[in-house]
């Protein structure tokens, strides 16, 4: 099952900009959350805080609490373990071209130290399945390079790569705006399915998009986080002028 | 300016350019051609048994190039055994592990270490490196690992060891810098597709970044072999120049540049020049194999990139 | 798709969502992290002691050298030609004079050719196949060793002239520094925006005039850095020296005759087995290594500056 994560006074920095302010949430398990706002305004960031991807960049620094359950993901855990729990999915595909699909969605489980081929074709298979792939690659798993295939089977082979190591939540940063229309809602509907037993945060720039898979949203502005509520209200009825305005396509 | 003078301007001025740029081929092909020419007499006398046989008698006019060309291979060989680790750790390190602030003054060191002539490397060696072979890193290796066989022999500080140790110095810069380049070429979403995934820095560079870069990796060690192959100045001062294929690391032995570097200006007798001249063909064929392969290998992963004039 | 945003599809036939079996006792996990751990500790140690390793070697030659070097220079190594042997002082200044001869002269030849050369591919030769050939070729040229260019103008010249003669060291030196200066103005034009280029051809400049006045201008410092490399590897080359300017014990002026060099001199001298001329060979070097290490900081320094300048 998935797991929910809390935010607390959530504060990012890039050097000298400051890129997040005190962001407090609460991210709800097994639900869909998504993350709106226009360019610039700090969401890819706030999810990189969440599987402490924000700190690979050396002259990045963040100040908060980030909780997943009752674990603190900065004080109590190690970035290594927290990433394989907070698992990611890339604005852009990246396969990795020397490998076959195979290796490809086992390599988070290699890692791991799982080298039981029968442990490994079977959580290959349940990945692929689970990210609507398998059908489509089944006969050339070892034989077909993971760069080898389309925009849209290689971002599905992504996720399928991330599910492999049994995450508890799934990060995706705008994870459809590479891909053609097909695929993307191919991947939306994978996203319905998906938080049956994950915890999903999606980065979108598509509005839409939020609307038909998340029941929470949250808007970003300028690094603060202006309003956080159902999608339904957010949508309907926002609270917020700002929210309106981004809504109703007066900027962004 | 009427417009046909222009022209005319124009086009001679491109033929011009277009001139000197044939002249890397002209140079080519000059070599070429005159390295056959003057080395038609040994080709006739000996034929390609040349580099299979073992005699090198200036006396009897009996020359075989084999014991240089045994030479040439284990002390380059050799060197890439010690060069390429140390060079691999280097460009790891300064490429995921080096505070940014140091990562100038290393990079500016390793680029001066490339710099440094051959022939100050190999007074170096001469009256540091031989003595420390003769007085303390020979009696100790032969101590501790004599039952591998290899060290054998008498130690006089100058052979085979000696002139891989001072090559696997010279090398080192090239393979290092040029390994530096491809692995910054991996694109950072690699890196932090195989980081999201929970591995650890080390996991990250393997599979994110040396994975990718391999090809490229072997290309540079190449690159380093080719550099090996032709040293010469260095190797010729500490190699002991003994045309006999030696049997132990300590002994002394001979590479084709170094025979080249000894005896071209005491070359008496028309085939015993032509010898030489042969074995400096056959060099430049080797390297220009080698160099090409190696520089196919780099341009494949940098896709055709400006190359740094190493 | 739905219009109510948060209807669930029914869900997918082959639903197989289902997670890795936990197969692994907590116990075994936690040793496979510790592994994992320790064996990035490890590479990473072995990462930063090559580094030392590689370090070391580079600091123990220049501070010997030096060391040594600096002891035995002298005013008179920059004035005195050797003494004969046995006797103490003399210097290396016929050496030094010949070296500035030979690179003179290898420059004269070596240097506009190469930079036209660079002209051409960067201006004339992209994206087509003879340009890539010939900047393949250069590369490839830049890996033959030294020797094979001084036994081939050996049979060039100095077969043909019976005498070794500073001339033939420096067609030798030539030959190697096109190839190297060729790559590097190439580069360097090549970080020329192209609207500068625009802009002079829409001002109705044909194309030799702005690539003469325009480009080549804008890039100057770059390519004059690119020579500098150039002329600071062949100051230090030895092996093609060897056959062709073979070195003179006196001074000598003419472009017929053989000819001192300081790298040349340095080898002789560390060979013999005189100490005072190992006393001269030390000296020569660092006076060698002082220069090319003034080569190298000046290309550092422009490089920072350029990058610093922005490449617009």
């Amino acid at each position: 099952m998935g797991v929910g994560i809390d935010v607390q006074n959530l504060n990012a920095w890039y050097g000298s900009t400051h890129t997040l302010q005190d962001i407090s949430l609460s991210i709800p398990a097994n639900h869909a959350t998504a993350l709106i706002g226009p360019s610039g305004c700090g969401k890819s960031t706030f999810v990189r805080c969440l599987n402490r991807m924000h700190e690979t960049n050396p002259i990045a620094r963040a100040t908060g609490v980030v909780k997943m359950g009752d674990v603190d993901i900065y004080e109590d855990a190690n970035p290594v373990e927290i990433r394989r729990r907070v698992g990611m999915v890339f604005q852009r595909p990246n396969p990795f071209p020397t490998m076959s699909i195979y290796d490809n969605v086992a390599s988070g489980l290699k890692l791991n130290g799982f080298r039981n081929k029968a442990i490994l074709d079977e959580t290959v298979e349940r990945s692929l399945r689970a990210a609507a792939l398998w059908d489509e690659v089944k006969d050339e798993l070892k034989k077909k390079s993971g760069a080898s295939l389309s925009g849209g089977q290689q971002q599905r082979m992504c996720i399928a790569r991330a599910l492999a190591v049994d995450p508890e939540v799934l990060l995706m940063d705008e994870p459809a705006s590479a891909l053609d229309p097909v695929s993307t809602s191919k991947i939306e509907d994978l996203i319905f399915e998906l938080k049956r037993q994950y915890t999903i945060v999606i980065v979108t720039h598509n509005m839409q998009q939020a609307a038909r898979v998340a029941e929470n949203t949250g808007f970003f502005l300028n690094g603060k986080m202006v309003e956080f509520d159902s999608t339904h209200k957010i949508f309907t009825n926002p609270k917020d002028k700002r929210t309106e305005d981004y809504i109703t396509g007066r900027f962004g | 300016m009427s417009r046909s003078s222009g022209k005319v301007a124009d086009t001679t001025f491109s033929a011009i350019m277009l001139v000197c740029a044939l002249s890397i081929f002209a140079i080519v092909l000059f070599i070429l051609s005159i390295l056959i020419a003057r080395s038609k007499l040994s080709l006739h006398q000996f034929g390609w048994k040349f580099f299979t046989r073992s005699a090198w008698d200036p006396v009897a006019g009996d020359f075989g190039a084999f014991p240089f060309i045994f030479g040439t291979l284990a002390t380059s060989l050799l060197a890439l055994l010690m060069a390429v680790p140390l060079a691999l750790g280097v460009a790891v390190f300064l490429t995921e592990l080096c505070p940014q602030k140091l990562r100038s003054p290393i990079s500016f060191i390793t680029e001066l270490l490339a710099a440094i002539p051959s022939v100050v490397y190999g007074l170096w060696a001469v009256f540091v490196l031989v003595p420390v072979m003769r007085d303390q890193l020979g009696p100790f290796l032969e101590k501790y690992f004599g039952w591998t066989h290899l060290f054998g022999g008498y130690n006089f500080g100058v052979g085979l060891l000696t002139a891989s140790i001072i090559l696997a110095i010279m090398i080192l810069p090239i393979i290092s810098s040029i390994t530096r380049d491809i692995m910054l070429a991996v694109p950072i979403s690699q890196r932090e597709g195989v980081l999201a995934l929970g591995a650890t820095r080390w996991e990250m560079i393997r599979t994110g970044v040396l994975r990718n870069a391999r090809i490229g990796i072997v290309g540079a060690i190449i690159l380093g072999l080719g550099r090996a192959l032709g040293e010469t100045m260095a190797v010729t001062m500490v190699i002991g120049n003994h045309a006999e294929i030696p049997t132990s690391l300590f002994s002394p032995g001979y590479t084709l540049a170094s025979v080249i570097a000894n005896e071209f200006s005491e070359a008496t007798g028309d085939v015993y020049l032509s010898a030489l001249i042969e074995i400096g063909l056959a060099l430049f064929l080797v390297t220009i194999v080698v160099n090409a392969i190696a520089r196919a290998l780099v341009w494949a992963v940098t896709r055709g990139a400006p190359a740094r004039a190493h | 798709m739905s219009t109510n945003p948060l209807h669930t599809p029914p869900p997918l036939q082959d639903s197989a969502i289902a997670r890795t079996p936990r197969d692994r006792s907590p116990r075994r996990t936690r040793l496979n992290h510790i592994r994992r751990h320790l064996w990035n500790r490890i590479v990473m140690g072995l990462a930063v002691l090559s580094t030392i390793i590689v370090i070391a070697p580079l600091v123990a030659i220049l501070f010997y050298l030096i060391y040594k070097g600096a002891s035995s220079l002298n005013l008179a190594f920059f004035t005195h030609i050797p003494a004969p042997v046995g006797e103490p002082g003399g210097g290396m200044a016929n050496a030094i004079l010949g070296s500035g001869i030979i690179l003179g002269l290898a420059s004269l030849m070596g240097i506009p050719v190469g930079i036209a050369a660079g002209v051409y591919l960067a201006e004339f030769g992209r994206g087509k196949l003879l340009g890539s050939a010939i900047r393949f070729t250069a590369d490839v040229l830049n890996g033959v060793p030294s020797i094979v260019m001084g036994i081939s103008i050996y049979s060039l010249i100095v077969m043909q002239q019976k005498h070794f003669s500073a001339f033939a060291g420096g067609v030798a030196l030539a030959i190697m520094m096109v190839p190297t200066i060729t790559r590097t103005t190439e580069e360097m034009l090549a970080t020329v925006p192209h609207a500068i280029r625009e802009a002079a051809y829409g001002l109705g400049v044909p194309k030799w005039r702005t690539v003469l006045s325009v480009t080549l201008k804008t890039a100057s410092p770059g390519i004059i850095t690119g020579c500098m490399l150039a002329f600071a590897r062949v100051a230090g080359e030895t092996a093609p020296l060897l056959f062709t300017a073979f070195g003179n014990q006196f001074w000598s002026f003419n472009m017929n005759e053989p000819i001192a060099a300081l790298p040349l001199q340095i080898y002789i001298y560390a060979i013999s087995p005189y100490d005072e001329w190992h006393r001269l060979a030390w000296a020569g070097s660092l006076v060698l290594i002082v220069m090319i290490m003034a080569a190298v900081t000046l290309v550092r320094i422009y490089a920072n500056r350029g990058v610093l300048k922005g490449a617009s």
